[in-house]
């Protein structure tokens, strides 16, 4: 255990769903406009989730208009209002990147099957 | 000049949430400090408080120093340091200091000791921007280049940039912003880095140059 642990731990959110990449997320931000908040969804793949602790990150991957979006969040970010798991993706591998260069068919994650 | 300050240690880097902002920080193990000394214009010439902080063995410190603690009521501590005071008052022989002597938003100097180098070049020590990597150049990739002229001055001037001992020097940090202070932890948040190693020595002291900027 690392000393500045400790420190971390207040800043630590435990209302975040287990998930891995391949999984389907519905990601709820908030999204400060002047002086008025609102919730935003963005729903997509993890492509990646990286980092330990307080500094790990994943990224949702979604195609909005036939462009390809991703958008890096902090898993213990303030900013994420919610964060709901939609599928279970069935894949083999940590790092999605193939996922770059697929599009329609070729591009869709198989539902896990428990 | 400084009218408060505390000794601690390093223990390293890591962040915190502000808001919706991440900011980077550095937690220090600051005290308990007890204070040892009272240096006085008419005795001493000057006026400072002695800190001192770091238990340690009895039998690691000389007779000597352990008298000196002794007569201030104070159990064998490690590290010992000055605080330049204006005024003396509110401070006496044997009153302890935590963290709480900053709280958040704070803005304070950060002393410490840097990280060793050794013996650097001069892209390292100097930020020189060393050499070609092609077009000819050999085994002169990181090399100084010249040091002066020629037969006028027929000699190198003194304070030339060159290579050498880099780092291990004590340096002050400037103007850095206490993010928390905890003294049931005993330990402080500061924005930024500081100088040194984790588990080094750090002397904190409010802003000395902060008035004159502001």
């Amino acid at each position: 255990m690392n000393r500045t642990d400790l420190v971390d731990r207040a800043s630590l959110r435990d209302d975040i769903p287990d998930f891995a990449p391949g999984d389907t997320l519905k990601v709820h931000v908030r999204v400060v406009e002047g002086n008025r908040e609102r919730v935003q969804l963005f729903q997509g793949h993890v492509i990646r989730r990286q980092g330990d602790g307080i500094r790990e990150t994943f990224t949702v991957r979604k195609v909005s208009f036939g462009v390809g979006v991703e958008r890096t969040f902090p898993v213990h970010s303030p900013t994420i209002s919610k964060i709901e798991l939609a599928i279970h993706g069935d894949v083999r591998r940590a790092k999605l990147y193939y996922q770059r260069d697929r599009i329609g068919k070729k591009a869709k994650i198989k539902e896990k099957r428990f | 000049m400084a009218t408060k300050g505390i000794l601690g240690r390093k223990l390293g880097m890591t962040q915190v949430w502000e808001g919706d902002r991440v900011i980077p920080v550095t937690v220090i193990e600051a005290g308990p400090c007890r204070v040892v000394q009272l240096k006085t214009p008419e005795r001493d010439g000057y006026s400072a408080v002695q800190l001192a902080f770091g238990e340690t063995k009895e039998t690691r410190l000389s007779q000597g120093e352990l008298g000196h603690l002794k007569a201030a009521g104070a159990p064998a501590t490690r590290t010992l340091a000055e605080l330049r005071v204006e005024s003396l008052e509110g401070f006496e022989i044997g009153q302890i200091v935590k963290a709480d002597v900053f709280e958040a938003g704070d803005i304070i100097d950060v002393t410490g000791i840097t990280k060793g180098k050794g013996f650097a070049g001069g892209m390292k020590r100097h930020n020189f921007k060393g050499q070609g990597a092609s077009h000819g150049n050999h085994k002169k990739h990181r090399a100084p280049g010249s040091v002066g002229a020629c037969a006028t001055p027929a000699r190198v001037f003194k304070g030339q940039k060159m290579a050498g001992h880099m780092g291990a020097t004590r340096v002050t940090t400037l103007n850095l912003r206490v993010v928390q202070g905890d003294a049931e932890r005993n330990l402080i948040l500061i924005k930024g880095a500081v100088p040194g190693p984790n588990g080094g020595l750090v002397f904190l002291r409010n802003a000395v140059k902060k008035g004159a900027k502001a």
